[in-house]
């Protein structure tokens, strides 16, 4: 047999390219888990007690309970300790710490109000989003008019490729302007924009995949559309919906720009739906923009929980759909 | 248990007419078979019989099909009201996902509201019984549907459509996912189940038309015309179609020289 001609060529091009897919796969994931690397130590050295039980506090008054002497916060007049003479004079109101000590402290206080914060915004904005997403996505499936159905898909499509500090805009022009308030609500309202996009398109691609074998069985028992879609497509099609749902939840969890707009950060754990409220990656933008080393540390620990917090999420909410679903198996 | 008057029956897709105007009497207690080669039509005709042929996008279906006295295109007729009454069981076996083999089979008579433990244990045994398919699985009743073999699966079918009581059974090609036992099974049922059935079956395979068919239907493809449309070409009973054929495109379909 003998050896085409171009036989040493071809095999020097195949050998290039598989070559340059392993080089490009590695470059692609190098950064990704130089990212997750990164928060998990950086992150997880920020993590006590304290960091998930306390709320956030001012540099100085950290510093003078770590000392044991009286802590300089005064509500009256916040700012004590802060901006004190360093000419060697002792600081007017009482027992602040020395400046120099505030800038080398660890991590002080905690990011108890941001854990809270979030849950109770990306929640509500998923409360919000899960109804009118579900639907929308069951209309583009099983009720769908194909001019509307590409109408609604193609906006789809845009909503969720585009910034998301539009949804921010939209709502600081629609909401906060008009209430005249900074509220949770309002982030909500801008996340669930963001999410409806994504509970649509995976719950209709979700819904698709159902064999049509089985919307025929089931109308072919006399099942009208919604009661087959309840009773037989929506079930087989959970767990894929499911999926869909964590991604938005990732998805809104992680969201900082709309919220700067809309929600704009608190110090204190806050309840109130119409007031100002703390979110964690409000806290990691903020605490990373801090000249104190100890909030710095804050910053990756707030990362560090919020991709804890969509994992856990993840894990638990398909460990349960897979036990539901499991009847299937 | 009901006969079937099809007069007129014109299926579309579109504008598409598929099939020639059918006229067919379908009568109770027998099973009339519907054969023909691939294209013919046959599919769609029988899917017209319970209104499932316009759940296609586009599909609609003029003339008039009496369910006894009853037009089912009439005009204030609900098709899924028909469907309760006209039962079909398709080419692929369908367990529903996610239920187990009781609720496969209670699906529909919950769908009609029935809630009460006793009534749902009885109905559902009823149905099993008659697709002969209890003794198989009563002790399994809650194992995924999907757990069964594709015959058993089809029988689930079966027992699901005849758990509602239709008056008529509709079968799509039903055995031609299966081995040759399993089919066997099927054809031994069916033939049960005419006594207290009307039976329509469409079937690719002109032995089990002979084997299990009191009435056979032949359908061919009129390409004379450029546009290919089904057409009923005989229709009666399942020995003089086999032995003594009247139309000469059934001879040569029947023994082999076409389709």
């Amino acid at each position: 047999m003998s050896i085409p001609k171009n036989y040493r060529w071809r095999k020097f091009v195949d050998q290039v390219m598989r070559g340059s897919t392993v080089v490009a796969t590695g470059c692609a994931v190098i950064p990704l888990i130089a990212i997750i690397g990164y928060v998990l130590t950086l992150g997880a050295s920020a993590l006590s007690t304290q960091f998930f039980t306390d709320v956030y506090q001012p540099p100085n008054m950290a510093q003078a309970a770590a000392d044991g002497s009286t802590p300089a916060f005064d509500p009256n007049d916040p700012f004590a300790g802060i901006g004190a003479p360093t000419d060697g004079t002792a600081p007017v109101d009482g027992a602040a710490a020395p400046e120099a000590d505030v800038y080398a402290g660890g991590p002080v206080g905690g990011v108890l109000h941001g854990i809270i914060g979030t849950l109770i915004i990306t929640g509500m904005g998923l409360l919000f989003a899960l109804p009118i997403g579900i639907f929308a996505g069951i209309y583009l499936s099983e009720y769908r008019n194909e001019r509307y159905a590409t109408i609604v898909r193609f906006c789809c499509d845009v909503l969720s490729g585009s910034p998301s500090i539009v949804a921010g805009v939209v709502i600081y022009i629609l909401v906060v302007i008009r209430s005249q308030q900074f509220s949770a609500i309002a982030g909500s309202l801008a996340l669930m924009i963001l999410m409806i996009p994504i509970v649509t398109r995976t719950t209709e691609e979700m819904l698709k995949l159902v064999p049509e074998s089985m919307r025929e069985a089931a109308r072919g028992l006399g099942a009208p559309t919604w009661y087959s879609t309840f009773t037989v497509i929506i079930p087989a099609a959970l767990p894929g919906i499911v999926t869909g749902v964590m991604l938005a939840f990732a998805r809104g969890a992680g969201e900082t720009a709309p919220l700067i707009l809309t929600v704009l950060g608190s110090n204190m754990i806050s309840t109130d739906l119409f007031a100002p409220m703390a979110s964690l990656p409000l806290l990691a933008y903020r605490y990373t923009e801090s000249p104190y080393p100890g909030e710095n540390t804050l910053a990756w620990g707030a990362a560090f929980v919020l991709m804890m917090l969509v994992l856990v999420m993840n894990i638990l909410v398909r460990v349960a759909t897979r036990r539901r679903a499991g009847a299937s198996r | 248990m009901s006969s079937m008057t099809i007069s007129q029956l014109a299926p579309f897709y579109g504008a598409r007419q598929a099939v020639k105007a059918v006229d067919m009497q379908i009568a109770t207690q027998e099973i009339t078979a519907i054969i023909g080669p691939s294209g013919c039509g046959k599919s769609t005709v029988l899917r017209c019989l319970n209104r499932m042929h316009e759940t296609i996008l586009g599909a609609s279906a003029k003339g008039t099909v009496l369910l006894n006295d009853e037009d089912i295109y009439g005009v204030n007729v609900d098709a899924t009201l028909i469907r309760r009454r006209v039962g079909m069981v398709f080419q692929q076996p369908v367990a529903f996902r996610t239920r187990n083999i009781y609720e496969n089979v209670a699906a529909g008579l919950r769908l009609q509201g029935m809630s009460h433990k006793s009534e749902l244990d009885q109905a559902v045994e009823e149905a099993l019984q008659s697709a002969v398919l209890w003794d198989e699985v009563k002790d399994v009743l809650s194992k995924p549907g999907t757990a069964l073999s594709g015959g058993q699966q089809q029988r689930l079918a079966i027992a699901r459509a005849l758990a509602i009581k239709p008056d008529v059974l509709l079968l799509d090609e039903p055995c031609s996912a299966l081995d040759p036992i399993a089919t066997a099974n099927i054809e031994e049922l069916l033939v049960q189940l005419k006594t207290t059935l009307t039976i329509v079956i469409v079937t690719h395979s002109m032995q089990q038309a002979a084997r299990i068919s009191d009435q056979t239907a032949v359908f061919m493809v009129d390409t004379t015309s450029g546009n290919p449309i089904g057409e009923l070409v005989e229709k009666s009973s399942t020995s003089s179609v086999f032995t003594n054929p009247s139309d000469p495109r059934t001879e040569s379909y029947i023994s082999g020289r076409v389709g």
